[in-house]
């Protein structure tokens, strides 16, 4: 037969244990006080909105942006133009090598008009809603012609091919071209394909 | 004939009252809790203008009807083991007497349809000299009917616990089982006081006496004759509301949802749904007992009396309107205070709640008591 013990349940005291003077402990007292701190800050953010100000600090997401992103934040991509609008890029695909996420996706063409730069992407597109935004293919762009520039992808969307950025919105939605690497224009009136 | 007429016209009334102010609450409880938080709350469901691209937000209040689809449309799910009949009625035992309690609560003065319908000489007519006071069932057991109403929602929530198989369930039933009964023993003695004042327990009575002044200005307002009965009436109601800070039978990081943890769809939305009625049903009782129900200060049926004599007559149709809306108004007020309550305060422990119960607020109770019958005693000897 085992013996079990039938000593009361004590509880553990401890060193720290908080302690409470009679008018905490009253409880009343302080719950007033504590409805007047959150009836105040109540009032405070109603009246504001009421004044047609806003009450609260959250940031409405896809159509506020939050103020306080870092200033070195990089959060979208740029492709770079040439002097003709065309995309700097040469489809050598090593960003799409480098990519760790694995997000960029480029289908290279050819262009005999241009001997200069005869390859071109017909199609780049990278999908955000896998992009880790490290910076990577940047670095590894032998031609700079991806860049990474301060602000943050706005795609918010309930379908996931909607967020990915095709070469058309890279190209253009924040045109930058490489001033230190000047390139002739391609031969006057021999191109057959319109920048795209 | 009138009688029914008129009848059917309060339930109708009352009911849609009551509806309106559960659907509402809904929204009211996030958006307050929200804006007291500093942030913006319920803010994205909308109704779309069919054909158009005109989406009216409205502020989130459609977020009440997207749940109210949301229940309606889901899997109505059982236990296996559930105990078929008990499941079944458990939601409406706790949901009925909910709107019960409002058939006796007066929502306004005393409808004079000779003098409201002057105009229509044949509507008056009909209605020959009858009288109607602003409420379903004019019983002069009012407050006893209060209580033995909601003293039904406790066999409601043991009954959903026990039938649902589930221990969690089980927990939160005897949970509910045991405070419900110790709060519903302070939240009857401490309107004794105020029966004791007022030799009555007609609630339209009881509201007819707080339209006098007390002391030549003080509104006889049931708060400022019984200011301890007040606070303890309100915290036991929260109690028997089963709201935070005693919200210990459905303790959300202790018992899932306590007694309804096996309900869905629209039986768990009936629960929730007699939840947010009991507020507005708490709001009336205290604004019937304690805050001069559905007048305001220096307010007859008549008009306004002001304690420098000076009277202002208005017609009967504006007093009744004047009525109705400050009654609603004062419900309002009382429910946005159990809402700053409920994000305000954290839960108790379990034996906090009991102890609170038994060791704190039943002897206060007992003393206010005590004081108020000597205080009633004295002041009966000293009128002779």
């Amino acid at each position: 037969m085992t013996f079990v013990s039938r000593k009361p349940y004590v509880r553990k005291s401890y060193w720290n244990a908080p302690t409470m003077s009679w008018w905490e402990r009253s409880y009343l007292f302080e719950i007033v006080r504590g409805m007047t701190i959150t009836g105040g800050v109540f009032m405070r953010n109603m009246g504001r909105w009421m004044t047609f100000r806003k009450g609260a600090l959250t940031t409405y997401y896809p159509e506020e942006r939050r103020a306080d992103y870092a200033a070195n934040n990089r959060g979208k991509h740029v492709l770079t133009q040439r002097p003709d609008g065309r995309p700097q890029c040469i489809a050598c695909n090593m960003c799409a090598t480098v990519c760790p996420a694995k997000v960029i996706e480029i289908e290279a063409a050819f262009d005999p008009d241009d001997p200069v730069h005869p390859k071109y992407p017909a199609r780049f597109e990278i999908d955000y809603s896998r992009c880790v935004f490290c910076g990577l293919c940047v670095e590894a762009c032998p031609e700079d012609a991806i860049r990474m520039v301060a602000d943050v992808p706005d795609l918010p969307s309930g379908e996931r091919q909607h967020m990915w950025l095709s070469l058309d919105e890279l190209l253009h939605w924040n045109p930058q071209s490489d001033v230190a690497k000047p390139y002739p224009a391609k031969g006057a009136g021999t191109r057959t394909r319109e920048p795209s | 004939m009138q009688d029914l007429a008129v009848s059917l016209v309060f339930i109708g009334y009352a009911i849609g009252v009551l509806m309106t102010f559960g659907l509402v609450l809904t929204w009211v409880e996030r958006k307050q809790g929200a804006i007291m938080s500093d942030r913006i709350g319920a803010n994205r469901a909308y109704l779309r203008i069919p054909f158009t691209q005109v989406k009216l937000v409205w502020w989130g209040l459609f977020h009440g009807l997207a749940d109210g689809l949301k229940m309606l449309l889901k899997e109505d799910w059982k236990p296996i083991a559930h105990d078929r009949f008990a499941y079944m009625i458990a939601p409406w035992v706790v949901f009925a007497p909910v709107l019960l309690v409002f058939a006796v609560i007066p929502f306004g003065g005393t409808m004079v349809p000779a003098k409201l319908f002057e105009a229509l000489p044949a509507v008056a007519g009909w209605f020959a000299d009858r009288t109607y006071p602003l409420q379903i069932a004019p019983l002069d057991a009012g407050l006893l009917v209060v209580f033995a109403f909601s003293g039904i929602t406790i066999i409601g929530a043991m009954l959903a616990g026990w039938s649902s198989s589930n221990k969690f369930s089980l927990l939160g039933a005897v949970r509910a089982g045991s405070q419900m009964v110790s709060y519903e023993l302070i939240m009857g003695l401490s309107v004794l006081g105020l029966i004791l004042i007022y030799g009555t327990v007609n609630l339209d009575a009881i509201v007819r006496a707080q339209s006098g002044v007390l002391l030549g200005v003080l509104p006889a307002w049931g708060v400022f004759l019984q200011p301890f009965g007040a606070i303890l009436f309100l915290v036991a109601a929260t109690a028997e509301n089963k709201r935070i800070p005693f919200d210990l039978p459905e303790a959300e990081s202790e018992l899932i949802a306590g007694y309804f943890t096996e309900y869905s769809a629209m039986k768990m939305g009936l629960f929730m749904f007699a939840e947010f009625i009991e507020i507005a049903i708490v709001a009336a009782l205290f604004t019937t007992l304690f805050l001069g129900g559905y007048n305001l200060p220096y307010m007859t049926d008549a008009g306004f009396v002001f304690p420098g004599g000076h009277e202002v007559a208005l017609p009967h149709g504006v007093v009744l309107a004047l009525q109705v809306v400050v009654f609603l108004a004062k419900v309002f007020i009382m429910c946005s205070f159990q809402i700053l309550v409920r994000w305000t305060l954290p839960r108790f422990r379990y034996d906090q709640l009991l102890r609170f119960a038994w060791k704190f607020m039943f002897p206060l109770t007992l003393a206010n008591l005590t004081v108020t019958a000597v205080a009633v005693w004295a002041l009966h000897l000293a009128r002779g």
